[in-house]
């Protein structure tokens, strides 16, 4: 066991995930234009039209896998988080750091795409309901996220307040998914009726099965899983970046000091080479 | 062309912010990781390293 854990922190070594996380990369992005260029044809030019949406459906193949991506975009940001505050790992902080922008942008997307399938299907770009407003304040979380890391100049501490918050505002995730379908869990006793909402309730993961037509569900099966591979091969991209910004913090720290060491040198080299009695007394 | 019926500009609209978005955090990504590695390579040239 103890063998494993070492192998796996050898494995995100940050030199070596700089090795392996480049073809890593490179095959997510290739699978990810495979499969999306797969799954955005069939579900806009081969998928039917739904019986009762029409071709607004078709909305559908960009908002949910953006909005599911939203979610597990900010659940990466947590869980990097717990793993720089408890096992205080290297690259965790990296990972939560590259995370947000990418979680950010899905999680405007969907904003975007759900408001632009909103207006013909309820007649409003934006009603304040439970399942908008919550995705709104995980935008806005992703938004202080990168606020409060850039406002604080010592980056350990901002990291380690960045962490803090990431965890605490996991609570958001539960409540995106509560306020469209409630929580029943009756062994435990808790019954939590859905809030009143236009939004639909989930068609896909449900614990009695997909409700949608295989016709629809297969493209969007397949977007999402191109999405997926967009979404981390942009977060190992991020990831890479940032190792490189440290490793280029570090050398310019070292630039300034072989600079003032350097200035010394120079200032002790004049005071030697002046001649004695030089001063005027 | 395919007829996406009369909410046609809605869809379109989804998608172009999509593409546009998604293309754009590319981009930033491979100019941010670019010019980072510019930078490392210069003070490499310079002969700045982080171990001897």
């Amino acid at each position: 066991m103890t063998s494993t854990v070492r192998q796996l922190e050898q494995f995100a070594n940050p030199t070596r995930f700089m090795a392996w996380s480049r073809p890593v990369m490179f095959a997510f992005a290739a699978l990810a234009a495979v499969t999306l260029s797969v799954g955005l044809y069939q579900g806009v030019f081969v998928a039917p039209e739904d019986y009762q949406q029409g071709d607004t459906v078709r909305i559908m193949y960009v908002h949910v896998p953006a909005a599911w991506l939203a979610m597990m975009g900010y659940l990466i940001v947590a869980l990097s988080s717990f793993g720089l505050l408890v096992f205080r790992h290297p690259l965790a902080d990296v990972s939560a750091k590259a995370a947000v922008p990418v979680g950010a942008a899905f999680t405007f997307l969907a904003l975007v795409t759900g408001s632009l399938w909103g207006k013909p299907m309820w007649g409003a770009y934006w009603v304040w309901d439970a399942r908008l407003t919550s995705v709104l304040i995980l935008f806005f979380l992703y938004l202080g996220l990168m606020a409060l890391r850039a406002s604080i100049d010592d980056q350990a501490i901002a990291a380690r307040l960045v962490a803090i918050l990431s965890i605490v505002g996991i609570v958001i995730l539960p409540f995106i998914k509560i306020s469209v379908e409630g929580l029943s869990i009756p062994w435990l006793g808790i019954e939590l009726p859905s809030w009143n909402t236009l939004h639909q309730p989930s068609s896909v993961m449900r614990s009695d099965g997909p409700k949608i037509h295989s016709s629809i569900l297969w493209p969007l099966l397949i977007s999402a899983v191109g999405f997926s591979f967009m979404f981390f091969a942009m977060h190992i991209k991020g990831m890479r970046n940032e190792v490189l910004r440290r490793r280029l913090s570090a050398l310019m720290v070292v630039e300034v000091q072989r600079a003032r060491r350097s200035e010394l040198a120079d200032a002790a080299d004049a005071m030697a080479v002046e001649p004695p009695g030089s001063v005027d007394k | 062309m395919i007829d996406l019926g009369p909410h046609a500009g809605f869809i379109l609209a989804s998608y172009i912010v999509v593409g546009v978005v998604l293309a754009g955090l590319i981009a930033w990504l491979i100019v941010d990781g670019a010019r980072l590695q510019g930078r490392l390579d210069d003070m490499a040239a310079r002969g700045i390293r982080r171990r001897r």
